[in-house]
């Protein structure tokens, strides 16, 4: 099973951390943190394997690591997982990431972060490998993407107008009030009818 | 720090700025890109400082923002975005997450994809708010659109509260069948999730995970490996019937049948394959019927890996890994070990460290495959990464023995003081200290190895070890001179390692010095006592010191003191440690005065050199008995344990019930346990305080730990010459590296070796020093190739060689236990015929009890076998010839009453002292009765059963055998059981039978079989009633004893009976229950009266009764909870049945 997935960039700032097993906050900062130190330390020709740090378990757990970059990618994976393995679903992921963005930078991960969490969710669901075949990914991922354009684009006109109206006209916003996503479901605006 | 940094800093206004407009992220990401156009305008920006002033100051605008009622769901969804992020810095964004839960439940499906996330990241399984979401994902699972129901298993398997499962598993089972391949996998995952917090709640669904494992989509396929990969972790042999399955899919994906879509770099859905491989290593451990199925898979698996990408290694890793999991097959074993070559020798670092990982795993089965991979074994033991030679040194740590132990502790101990991770020292040493306690060639060695192991290992190791040196030293081993050799050694070497100035060793490591000075120094004769208790005194006044080691140090000093000639030390620290502040130090500062007081007891108290000699103690102090009594006398309380104290407590809560027997009954224990119960007890146990003493004195004792160094160590048969000559003279450590490489050198010829350079030279003087006593050759192959053929050759002969031995022995045993089937069916109608035919039995008797038979035995015994059988089968024209006018008048009609009565009465003749049953019939017909009567013993019940023979003719083979029955324990008793019974005899089986849990009634059940002259064989069944009266016997107990029992059980019934008017007065009614019920009565009091029982073999039942008028009034108490019932119910029947 997959416990943690970080990323982070050449100073350790945390870009994505996504644990499967549950850690209170703090200690999940100091993972972070001494994650990166265990990483920094080590060259990019030698091996890509570590064992993970004494708080997330010592030598039970195995650190594995790819550097693209700026960015540090980690998977720290208990021994039912094949480190090759991971390794090259590593690969897969950030491949699919600079697909969905195209040319892929640390900026996107910043300003995209739920983007990039929609992604992983394909990848890696509640700890175990979900989907390794890149195309199934990215056509989840557009299917998703789909669903927001047309919010943003001509569907959401209305909606927008919509919800303009309504400030004028209530004191307070309803608050279940459900709009947008017109091609999805049937539009919910009986209110206004 | 970094451009990168900074733009990003700069950008992080400009981003949270957009809160309060509500803008969209293309808009954040528009007004960024104009930003960076810019060089940053605050280099201030990039400390940490201004980063979380920044960031704190975006939280509260945030904070304001999400409890503000105007906030749309839309800015909502972006203000959750920013929350991520600042959670995911460490910045407490808690007031954001029932805000998070809010726009799952309402948003409309972008906001709630980000309320889900922002959920699924904020909280944890056991947080309080997640059972907000528990609607809101039953009514999205429910949700015709499937990106719901998608987020929602999303979630599920992220977070879901466990006792919540049951409200939403209906739902996700129901998803097992959709039509969409995407949701039927996710809901596969969400059940391993259930699976793996809650695995008895998905108990019931086993069969859909096999349905799942046989869907035609792949990918929910390989969903439910997941699952069954854990399973089988679990319980391998319960999914034993699958390997069929796995082994076909693994076939089918290793064949390319798999559509395009699942390759990755051309390989066939790797992760797959890789799920697969170890579920079948799991499922073959062991097990050569399971593995005998998948060789040709595996070998498949091995053939198809081309190497050309990083995940077809990964695929034939696993498959290694199999190969040597399962059982054994020499071609697999020998195409595994090519390709762990391939990892070894691969130049890629990752590949290299896969390799020694597989060398390690499988080093144990096949020691060869480390000497043919020697050469890079050394390079990775000097690899720049930690990890290579951490795993190098597990690898070496497997390859351990004698002669090669000193350079690899040597290496241990190099890298050892260049780590620091606690996990790592703790883990070495203890294999460090484990090696040099089986392999240690000599002690000088032993001693500095471990003063090493203590000082790095220092106060992180494991306190076994410390403590198992301490054994060691104390038992020592056979040779007293030498073991007086190593403790000499040991406090010469601890003297001048505390001669050293400014070192600070680890408390443990202090502690173990001041346990070897106190007890040995004496050993030392140039070392007087006296320096060595100033040492320690130094040490003492050591403000670094702790207090526990301290008090070590103060023993050692008042071991010593005795010993020494001057005390001015010894008083100087008395004088400083009674008014010490820490009461430990201070006790033991004044018992080092009063002994110190009292020299001649000290030297007893202490003596020399005796750590391992018992002392006797009086450990019940039965020499203050007189000053007990006295204070006793005085009217002191009598002393009270623990465990009677809080007895009292409980019988004084008691009092307080008003029930009829509480009182009386407690004030009688009261009584009892006033006599001065203490004195005598102590007296009782004084008797015998040499025994205890003998237990409780020797501190060191551990008993139960494996003592490991032998003066041997240990020595595996391949051992070499070289070792030998090491073994046998303590040398130091270079020498017997030089040694090894000297003979090493000579007795090989290559002529490689002498053009290779010194650097190489250097590698594999090291390598011949470690890979000693690896190979079954006395000389070490360095370049390990010469000799590879036949190791493997050696290895594969025997492997067959097993495999056929074990076909022969199997197929032995089956030949011998067919012989002596054969033999003892022979033997019986030996037996019948009464020939002499014991000869030839005799030897088959003999032959079947030998398993080891040779062929040549076994052509032998043939015949011999033959004989016998040829006589049983002529014995049955012999038998009838001989009985002819017998045979044929067959008696029709039953026998006689007349006779059966004398047939009964002579079996009520046997003497019986017991009660018993009066006798009656069970089942009969034309040919037998079988009678039976059962005798109430005191220990259990009898049952007789007498099998008569009416006909008049023999019986062969009768024999009466009785079915087990649950709730029975029944035991058949040794009786002489003649196989043949003679006309209208009878004969006798005796059964003994146990109650294990108390009932009503029951049936005892079983059949007679026998076999008439014209050997027709038949079969009688009956059965007989047994009930718990059979099984009640009076217990006879005093009162006073009635009233402690009565109050240890917590089981109690009270029942009102109505009698009739016969029986109205208790004496009449007492009478009844004592003859019917079998009770005992224990007193009568008045209008009450106490009886008592037992059910065998020894639960207790007490009864309480009390008339009033014409009801009965019945309370039962018991250690057993459902007797009383059971005996109420009896005494309810006698009671209105009389």
């Amino acid at each position: 099973m997959i416990q943690a997935i970080m990323v982070f960039n050449n100073h350790g700032k945390p870009r994505l951390v996504r644990f499967y097993q549950r850690f209170p906050e703090e200690i999940q900062q100091q993972i972070v943190r001494e994650t990166f130190h265990l990483v920094l330390k080590r060259d990019d020709n030698i091996c890509n394997f570590l064992e993970g740090g004494s708080l997330i378990g010592g030598s039970d757990y195995k650190l594995i690591y790819r550097h693209y970059a700026t960015l540090y990618f980690v998977f720290c994976v208990d021994s039912s997982e094949s480190e090759l393995g991971i390794l090259d679903l590593i690969q897969v992921f950030v491949e699919t990431l600079d697909k969905c963005f195209e040319n892929v930078c640390e900026l996107d991960l910043i300003f995209h972060m739920d983007k990039v969490h929609y992604i992983l969710q394909e990848v890696v669901m509640g700890g175990m490998v979900l989907e390794t075949n890149m195309n199934e990914i990215v056509a989840q991922i557009e299917a998703q993407n789909r669903l927001e354009k047309s919010e943003g684009g001509l569907s959401a006109a209305p909606a927008r107008a919509v919800s303009a109206v309504k400030n004028i006209n209530l004191p307070e916003i309803p608050r279940n009030i459900n709009i947008g996503d017109l091609n999805i479901k049937v539009p919910n605006l009986s209110p206004f009818v | 720090m970094s451009d990168i940094v900074e733009k990003t800093l700069t950008a992080l206004p400009g981003l949270f700025l957009q809160t309060q407009t509500g803008g969209e992220a293309a808009a954040a990401k528009a007004s960024l890109s104009s930003r960076l156009g810019r060089p940053p305008r605050h280099q201030s920006l990039t400390s940490k400082h201004e980063e979380e002033k920044l960031i704190q100051q975006e939280l509260s605008s945030l904070k304001a923002t999400v409890s503000a009622p105007t906030t749309t769901l839309k800015t909502m969804k972006e203000c959750m975005v920013r929350l991520i992020y600042c959670e995911m810095l460490g910045y407490d964004a808690s007031f954001g997450y029932i805000h998070a839960i809010k726009l799952a439940q309402q948003g409309n499906l972008l906001e709630k994809r980000v309320g889900y996330l922002a959920v699924s990241l904020f909280l944890h399984e056991n947080h309080e708010l997640l059972l907000l979401l528990v609607n809101t994902v039953v009514k999205d699972l429910q949700s015709t659109n499937l990106v719901e129901v998608c987020m929602a298993l999303t979630v599920v398997s992220q977070i879901f509260p466990r006792e919540m499962i049951p409200a939403v598993l209906p739902l996700i089972e129901e998803k097992l069948q959709h039509s969409k391949e995407i949701i039927r996998r996710k809901a596969v995952l969400a059940l391993y999730k259930f699976h793996v917090i809650a695995p008895n709640q998905v108990q019931h669904i086993h069969i859909k995970f096999r349905k799942a494992l046989c869907d035609r989509d792949v990918g929910v396929m390989a969903a439910s490996l997941h699952i069954y990969l854990r399973m089988i972790k679990k319980n391998s042999s319960g999914y034993k019937d699958l390997t069929g399955s796995f082994v076909t899919i693994l076939k089918q994906v290793v064949g390319g049948k798999l559509p395009v879509d699942f390759s990755y770099h051309s390989v066939p859905a790797p992760w797959l394959q890789i799920q697969l491989l170890r579920i079948l290593g799991l499922l073959g451990k062991d097990d050569q019927r399971t593995s005998e199925l998948m060789y040709d898979v595996l070998d498949e698996s091995l053939r198809r890996a081309e190497l050309n990408h990083n995940v077809t290694y990964a695929i034939l890793f696993e498959c290694v890994h199999t190969v040597y999991s399962i059982y054994p097959k020499s071609e697999l074993l020998e195409k595994a070990a090519k390709c762990i070559g391939k990892f070894v020798l691969s130049p890629k670092i990752n590949l290299k460290y896969l390799g020694l990982k597989a060398l390690t795993y499988v080093i144990q089965q096949d020691p060869s495959l480390a000497l043919q991979h020697q050469m890079t074994i050394i390079e990775c033991l000097d690899h720049p990464d930690p990890i290579m030679k951490r795993e190098t040194l597990e690898l070496l740590y497997r390859i351990t023995n004698a002669q090669n132990i000193t350079v690899i502790v040597q290496k241990m101990l190099e890298y050892l003081h260049q780590s620091k991770e606690e996990y790592i020292i703790v883990n070495l040493v203890g294999k460090i200290a484990e090696l040099v306690d089986t392999f240690a060639p000599d002690n000088a060695w032993f001693i500095q190895t471990m003063n090493a192991v203590f000082s790095v290992g220092g106060d992180v190791m494991h306190p076994d070890i410390p403590n198992n040196f301490l054994r060691l030293l104390a038992e020592g081993f056979d040779d007293e001179t030498e073991d007086q050799q190593l403790r000499l050694y040991a406090v010469k070497s601890y003297l001048t390692l505390l001669d050293v100035e400014n070192v600070f060793y680890p408390q443990r490591f202090l502690q173990v010095m001041s346990w070897v000075l106190g007890e040995y120094s004496c050993l030392v004769d140039k070392e007087t006592p006296d320096a060595v208790i100033t040492k320690l005194y130094k040490l003492l006044m050591n403000n670094s010191i702790s207090s526990e080691t301290k008090v070590w140090l103060i023993a050692a000093v008042t071991k010593l003191t005795p010993q020494a000639h001057s005390s001015n030390i010894v008083e100087r620290l008395i004088q400083e440690f009674t008014i010490s502040l820490d009461t430990c130090m201070r006790q033991h500062a004044f018992e080092l005065k009063y002994l110190h007081e009292n020299m001649e007891c000290m030297k007893r108290v202490l003596p020399v050199n005796k750590s391992c000699e018992d002392m006797v103690v009086d450990a019940s102090l039965s020499f203050l008995d007189g000053f007990v009594a006295e204070g006793l006398n005085q009217g002191a309380a009598p002393y009270k344990p623990h465990h009677q104290r809080q007895e009292e407590k409980l019988s004084q809560e008691k009092v307080l019930n008003f029930e009829p027997y509480g009182l009386s009954f407690s004030a009688s224990g009261f009584t009892g346990r006033q006599s001065p119960a203490g004195i005598s007890l102590g007296s009782d146990v004084s008797g015998n305080s040499a025994e205890t003493g003998l237990k409780e004195t020797n501190s060191l004792k551990l008993e139960g730990i494996k003592k490991l160094w032998g003066k041997e160590g240990y020595l595996p048969k391949k051992e070499s010459a070289i070792g030998d000559e090491a073994e046998a003279q303590p040398i130091p450590q270079e020498s017997v590296i030089m040694e090894n490489v000297d003979q090493a050198i000579t007795k090989k010829d290559q002529p490689q070796a002498h053009m290779q350079s010194k650097e190489e030279k250097e590698k594999q003087l090291l390598a011949s020093s470690l890979f000693v006593g690896l190979g079954s050759e006395s000389t070490v192959n360095l370049l390990g190739k010469a000799d590879t053929v036949s190791h493997k050759f050696r290895r594969k002969s025997k492997v067959k060689e097993i495999i056929k031995s074990g076909e022969t022995t199997s197929t032995h045993n089956m030949t011998c236990s067919s012989f002596s089937s054969l033999s003892n069916a022979a033997y019986e109608e030996d037996y019948y015929l009464d020939t002499s035919q014991d000869r030839g039995d005799k030897g088959l008797k003999k032959f079947s009890l030998n398993s080891e038979l040779l062929d040549s035995e076994l052509f032998t015994a043939l015949p011999m076998v033959k004989k016998p059988s040829n006589c049983s089968m002529s014995a049955p024209s012999l038998f009838a010839d001989n009985n002819l006018e017998i045979f044929y008048p067959f008696p029709s009609t039953p026998a006689p009453a007349a006779k059966e009565i004398s047939v009964a009465s002579s079996l009520s003749e046997e003497p019986t002292e017991h009660m018993h049953s009066d006798l009656m019939e069970v089942c009969s017909n034309e040919t037998i009765s079988v009678l039976s009567y059962k005798i109430w013993k005191d220990d259990c019940l009898l049952m007789v059963w007498s099998v008569a023979n009416k006909s008049h003719s023999e019986l062969k083979s009768a024999n009466l055998e009785i079915a087990p029955a649950e709730n029975f324990k029944i035991t058949e008793q040794p009786e002489c059981c003649l196989p043949v019974m003679e006309a209208e005899s009878m004969k006798n089986f005796q059964h003994s039978v146990q109650m294990e849990e108390p009932f009503t009634e029951g049936t005892v059940s079983g059949f007679v079989n026998y076999e008439m002259i014209d050997s027709h064989s038949a079969q009688l069944e009956f059965s007989v009633t047994v009930s718990l009266l059979d099984f009640i016997r009076p217990l006879k107990i005093s009162t006073e004893d009635f009233g402690k029992l009565w109050l240890s059980f917590a089981n109690d019934v009270k029942q009102n009976i109505k009698m009739s008017e016969s029986q109205a007065a208790l004496p009449s009614a007492l009478k009844t229950l004592q003859q019917k019920l079998r009770l005992h009565i224990v007193d009568i009091i008045g209008n009450e009266g106490l009886l008592a029982c037992q059910l065998l073999p020894s639960v207790p039942c007490l009864l309480h009764f009390r008339v009033h008028a014409d009801v009965l009034a019945l309370w039962f108490r018991s250690s057993c909870s459902t007797l009383p019932d059971y005996v109420l119910y009896q005494c309810q029947k006698v009671m209105e049945g009389s």
